[in-house]
């Protein structure tokens, strides 16, 4: 409870320092948090926006949180991102299977892919002594320039374009994507209106991989013994390796999964959004946005399901200020800077908690 | 007459009282103990004193009979106030010229530092209480007694007329007692107020003149040490009456159980750390193994237990080489050991109590099928460990970190000894904690031994090892230095000032 009322406090702290931004910058705070709150919720379709928006953020977010809680840093969640998209966008224009073999079959090798590129950090943690923040963010880059130099691939390019072919229409996993554009499904919606609404965007099967992401991690972390050591080696590395956990393969294999994870949010967005990958100039901020999800969501599975809607939410919500409002978009990306950065200096909510508990 | 006058002096956080309503008057020239347990609110009334906390309303203190108030450690030090703490505060790569100066350096016109008075004004004081310091040293290259001159003479470079000392003796070897002693009775012959924070009786005995004893936050009473026996004390402080002496029975040593031959380790430098070191355990018998902090000691626990890789040598568990395996196939090769530092090495603090019991066997039956944790087992078996070590507060769901020192240690031993170990490692299994729990622990290890099971006991304590040790073996620079049977434990008179000797490096005549 109290760590909801600090967290609620840490919000409410950058929602106001984001109003002080947006009166310097000459715009009613009132009137952009109402263009913002009815950008996001006023119709089916902003809702689905959010749910797309938000899949990869909550597995970034569940990524981050799942190698902090073995005491790892990972920055690495973009490449590990790069990678599953890679992966996604190649295997899912390369194969032709019927789509219950297909998805299963390109989700699988991207997510493997991912746990491997993941892996590495952990292993060169494990053996080398490689700090995982330096080896992940090198990793970050030679994911980016690996996917850069595959997109430019014969056979997989597409003439002309910055961008790869688009995946075949059996990986794809957006919902009733080929219904909603033939006769029954379009005579369906015409007398459904709110969801004719809501399946305009591209919804996917992403969001359910998602949240079934949050509770195995969730199961991981609280009921098996695994977990319990994974726990052990983040809290107390020392203490465990007492214990008898081998403390390095439990780091390699944390990476592992939290690549994996990453991965995951890289796959879904192609197979779901995207249905390709494009050149990259720089990082896309998938992985670095995961960092955030993971800080606002108090590093645990539902915190990030939570924090990734919230932040996806902002970010989808943000850009209508710039539209409505001539605003400039930076702004919405000082106010969740401002919220994330209120986030980490907890200490003062908790002084504040405790001054305002005494009266 | 009183340097200082402490009046219902209180100090609340949140809802625990750390001190209540606690007086204390301190004589002009007097030596003065703060005698209690961990946690009975010493250290908080101390950090009053010196003004790095403030108390609650209604507390008053008199410096030199006036009426003031000790806002900042900054103030205390210009009043005539000089702390030093248990751990020092010194900068290790500067001199100890350097170190005594720093924030008050005498400058020239030119706004320098003025090396040549400091350096005249040190020494000075160096002379005149016998400190017998070279100033140009660095501080990583001397001993920590001299260290803990060096902390003294900082406070004395800044005027200081009441010298707080907070456990003085608890890094020290015998011998830099003995000289520690020295300096403080130097100290009071020049009129210095000296007020020291133990919580061991023959210190007091030794030099204190008079003794404040708190007790859970409460003052209890001021006494005359000369008047007041140790056990008294004891019985003051702890609030009933305990055996200092341990009582234990001769001890039948049985079989060979673990053996270690010409074992050699490095430290994380790669330098030889444990040299040459050769140790026989048997069954039944409490092995002391006595000396001075740094001298392999730790590097010696993490070989035998799997945590650091052993040069070449031999440890043997009942016949069986462990030397190479792992941490994990040692424990199940019926070693178990009590670490040094039980925050944090013993237990994992942010975890629940009952999951710290199982921190080597989450993964076997019953606690554990098919990977997935069995709640329940867990709950038995940690409701049934803490019955039987009486650890308190009875809540399984708690944080280790929320549990005193002790009790803490009792998980520590409870775990280990629920494995049913063959060789038990306790490497100072007392460190910090309070009488009751030190009686308890020993009282545990004694049991064991009774029970047929080995005991190393590695402890910088001296006189833990030679109270509770059937055998104790002297470690000096890796290496052992000397073996005294139980017999010579039992008739020589001396025995503390004869092992003191040897673990400062005097060889066997």
């Amino acid at each position: 409870m109290k760590k909801f009322l600090l967290s609620f406090l840490c919000v409410l702290s950058g929602l106001l320092f984001g109003a002080l931004i947006l009166k310097l910058s000459g715009i009613s705070p009132i009137e952009a948090y109402k263009v913002m709150w009815n950008g996001a919720f006023s119709r089916p379709s902003y809702i689905a926006y959010i749910i797309i928006r938000s899949t990869p953020l909550i597995l970034t977010g569940l990524s981050v949180a799942f190698a902090f809680r073995t005491g790892l840093f990972n920055i690495g969640s973009e490449g590990q991102f790069i990678m599953g998209a890679l992966s996604a966008a190649y295997f899912g224009y390369m194969f032709h299977f019927n789509p219950w073999i297909q998805i299963p079959l390109v989700l699988g090798l991207s997510v493997l892919i991912s746990a491997l590129y993941g892996g590495l950090a952990g292993f060169m943690k494990a053996r080398f002594g490689v700090h995982e923040v330096i080896s992940t963010i090198m990793l970050n880059w030679i994911a980016l320039y690996f996917s850069n130099f595959m997109v430019n691939l014969e056979g997989f390019h597409k003439a002309n374009t910055e961008t790869t072919e688009f995946i075949q229409p059996a990986s794809s996993i957006t919902l009733l994507e080929n219904w909603k554009s033939s006769v029954a499904g379009m005579s369906w919606f015409s007398r459904h209106e709110f969801l004719n609404e809501f399946f305009r965007p591209p919804v996917n099967a992403g969001i359910f991989l998602a949240i079934i992401a949050v509770v195995i991690v969730w199961i991981i972390l609280t009921k098996t013994s695994f977990g319990f050591k994974l726990k052990a080696v983040g809290l107390s590395p020392e203490a465990a390796r007492y214990a008898g956990i081998n403390v390095k393969k439990k780091m390699t294999q944390s990476m592992m999964i939290a690549g994996g994870l990453s991965g995951l949010a890289g796959a879904t967005h192609v197979m779901g959004v995207a249905k390709n990958i494009a050149i990259l100039a720089a990082h896309e901020g998938y992985g670095f946005d995961g960092i955030a999800v993971s800080l606002i969501g108090s590093n645990t599975p539902f915190g990030s399901l939570i924090a990734g809607f919230f932040l996806g939410t902002l970010k989808y919500s943000g850009q209508k200020i710039q539209s409505a409002l001539e605003a400039p978009s930076e702004v919405i990306g000082i106010m969740i800077g401002a919220i994330i950065f209120f986030i980490a200096i907890p200490v003062v909510f908790e002084r504040f908690l405790k001054i305002w508990e005494k009266k | 007459m009183f340097i200082l006058e402490l009046k219902n002096i209180s100090r609340t956080v949140g809802d625990c009282v750390a001190n209540d309503r606690i007086n204390l008057k301190v004589k002009t020239g007097e030596v003065h103990a703060i005698l209690g347990e961990n946690g009975a609110g010493k250290t908080t009334l101390m950090n009053i004193i010196f003004g790095l906390v403030q108390p609650d309303a209604g507390s008053e203190i008199y410096f030199k009979g006036e009426r003031t108030s000790i806002p900042s450690p900054r103030f205390a030090i210009k009043k005539g106030i000089g702390m030093v703490h248990q751990h020092f505060m010194l900068v290790r790569p500067f001199t100890i010229l350097q170190n005594i100066i720093l924030g008050v350096e005498p400058r020239n016109f030119l706004g320098l530092i003025d090396y040549k008075n400091a350096r005249a004004e040190v020494l000075k004081i160096s002379e005149d209480y016998n400190f017998k310091i070279d100033p140009d040293l660095k501080i990583e290259n001397i001993s920590v007694g001299m260290q803990q001159r060096v902390e003294i003479l900082k406070t004395l470079y800044r005027n200081a007329e009441l010298i707080i000392l907070d456990e003085p003796t608890a890094v020290l070897t015998p011998q830099e007692v003995l000289d520690f002693y020295r300096i403080v009775n130097n100290l009071k012959a020049k009129g210095k107020t000296i007020i020291i924070i133990t919580h061991k009786l023959h210190e007091i005995k030794e030099i204190a003149d008079r003794c404040t004893i708190i007790r859970k936050g409460k003052f209890i009473e001021t006494v005359e040490v000369c008047n007041t026996s140790e056990e008294d004390l004891a019985a003051k402080m702890v609030g009933r009456k305990v055996d200092l002496k341990i009582k234990k029975s001769e001890a039948h040593p049985g079989e060979i159980v673990f053996k270690i031959d010409n074992l050699n380790v490095e430290n994380d430098k790669q330098l030889p750390s444990v040299k040459n070191f050769n140790l026989t355990l048997r069954r039944g018998e409490i092995l002391g193994l006595a000396g001075i902090d740094g001298n392999g000691q730790s590097e010696l626990v993490e070989a035998l237990t799997g945590l650091r890789k052993i040069q070449s040598g031999s440890i043997k568990i009942n016949g069986f080489e462990i030397g190479h395996l792992s941490p994990k196939e040692i424990y199940e090769h019926k070693l178990a050991m009590i670490p040094e530092d039980r925050q944090r090495r013993g237990l994992v603090m942010d975890f629940k109590v009952k999951e710290n019991f199982v921190l080597q066997n989450i993964s076997k039956a019953p606690f554990s099928h098919y990977g997935f944790i069995l709640n329940r087992e867990l709950v038995k078996f940690a409701n049934s460990m803490m019955d039987r070590f009486d650890i308190r507060p009875r809540d399984i769901e708690q944080n280790a970190r929320n549990l005193s020192g002790g009790n803490q240690q009792k998980i520590i031993l409870a775990r280990e000894i629920s494995n049913n170990p063959d060789v038990l490692i306790a490497f100072q299994p007392t460190r910090g904690l309070d009488v009751g729990a030190i009686e308890y622990v020993h009282q545990e290890l004694i049991k064991l031994r009774d029970q047929g099971k080995a005991v190393l006991l590695i402890s910088y304590e001296l006189d833990e090892v030679i109270n509770l040790s059937d055998r104790i073996a002297v470690i000096v620079e890796g290496g052992i230095t000397a073996s005294i049977d139980q017999e010579e434990i039992n008739t020589q008179k001396n025995i503390k000032e004869h092992i003191g000797l040897y673990m400062a490096g005097r060889s066997l005549e």
